[in-house]
């Protein structure tokens, strides 16, 4: 019961998140502080995501050479800088990932 | 000018390179979901409903840990925020479709699906805007369904080594390099990054939103300079 709870109410939340600034563009007045902050977004949010999950080892923070995420994220962060090719990052991400942590084992 | 079906395809065909990375993570979202003993319908409706991968998963670490119902919404909404700041970002291509339309994108609407149109309509007008947004859409859709429900039944049969979990941060960092263009936006970035690294031990996953206000603020502060 519980669970379908949290999924109801986190699925109507989320639905709202994405559905009302659709819905009420136009019916109400965008400040233009807002407008500017608009194309920032992307860059912030999923850089935010992404981060973490790359200085982070099982919930410890670590840059040291054992933490293959860390290394392999560098690996791809550059392909994917250059490359600009989705599958050609997640390729060369989980490639290095298991070659780091095969030499360092 | 593309018409509503050739854009439409358009949008399938550019969001399918990153079905490789969407799979591991609903494969993973439903592994998770059971593991907590989740029952299968209740599996499948959290992906259905709530249909958000990285808030899905917080909501499952929550409700391991026993959390009240309302933290664990609440998380849910915090770690989803962004969409709306997708959704006013999106909402001057689309102001003049009927209602339908906006359920639809809406309910559709990911971090790939809010991405990807938006770099294509910076670059072309050349297609149906709402048509190419529910192809990229349509496919996230089908590959998340799909994905969780062969993860549920596919529990315990992949192997940890594997570190599909990798492929997650894989994906967001594949769709944030087009979106950083210049020093504002690699400013925003960066100091997000740095931003969330710190702010990771937070409680109730506050780290992402404060690393993405944080963010927006360099970014808007480093364009005013620039002018």
């Amino acid at each position: 019961m519980k669970v379908w709870t949290v999924i109801i109410l986190g699925g109507a939340i989320t639905f709202l998140l994405r559905f009302s600034m659709l819905w009420l563009f136009g019916k109400i007045e965008i400040p233009n502080l807002v407008k500017r902050a608009l194309r920032f977004i992307p860059a912030a949010a999923l850089s935010a995501l992404v981060f973490p999950a790359f200085f982070y080892q099982d919930g410890v923070f670590s840059m040291t050479l054992d933490n293959e995420r860390f290394w392999a994220g560098m690996v791809a962060a550059v392909v994917a800088w250059y490359g600009k090719n989705i599958l050609l990052t997640l390729a060369v991400g989980m490639g290095a990932l298991y070659l780091f942590r095969w030499i360092w084992s | 000018m593309l018409s509503a079906k050739a854009s439409f395809w358009l949008g399938v065909k550019d969001v399918s390179p990153l079905i490789f990375g969407i799979l591991p993570f609903a494969l993973i979202s439903g592994i998770a979901a059971i593991e907590i003993k989740l029952s299968i319908p209740e599996a499948i409706g959290m992906a259905s409903i709530v249909f958000a991968g990285a808030s899905q998963m917080a909501a499952l670490q929550l409700i391991k840990e026993g959390s009240p119902i309302l933290i664990i919404v609440l998380t849910i909404a915090i770690v989803n925020l962004r969409f709306l700041m997708y959704s006013a970002s999106l909402a001057v291509h689309f102001q003049k479709l009927p209602l339908a339309w906006k359920v639809l994108i809406g309910y559709t609407m990911t971090d790939q699906a809010y991405v990807l149109p938006i770099s294509k309509f910076e670059q072309t007008d050349q297609i149906i805007k709402h048509w190419y947004s529910i192809g990229v859409g349509a496919t996230m859709w089908t590959t998340w369904q799909l994905g969780s429900i062969i993860g549920i039944f596919l529990t315990g049969a992949i192997p940890e080594e594997w570190s599909l979990g990798f492929a997650i941060p894989l994906t967001f960092l594949a769709l944030l390099t087009p979106a950083v263009r210049d020093k504002p936006t690699v400013l925003a970035a960066l100091s997000a990054g740095v931003v969330a690294v710190a702010g990771h031990g937070l409680p109730n996953k506050l780290g992402l939103m404060l690393a993405a206000f944080i963010g927006i603020g360099i970014g808007m502060w480093a364009e005013m300079r620039n002018k």
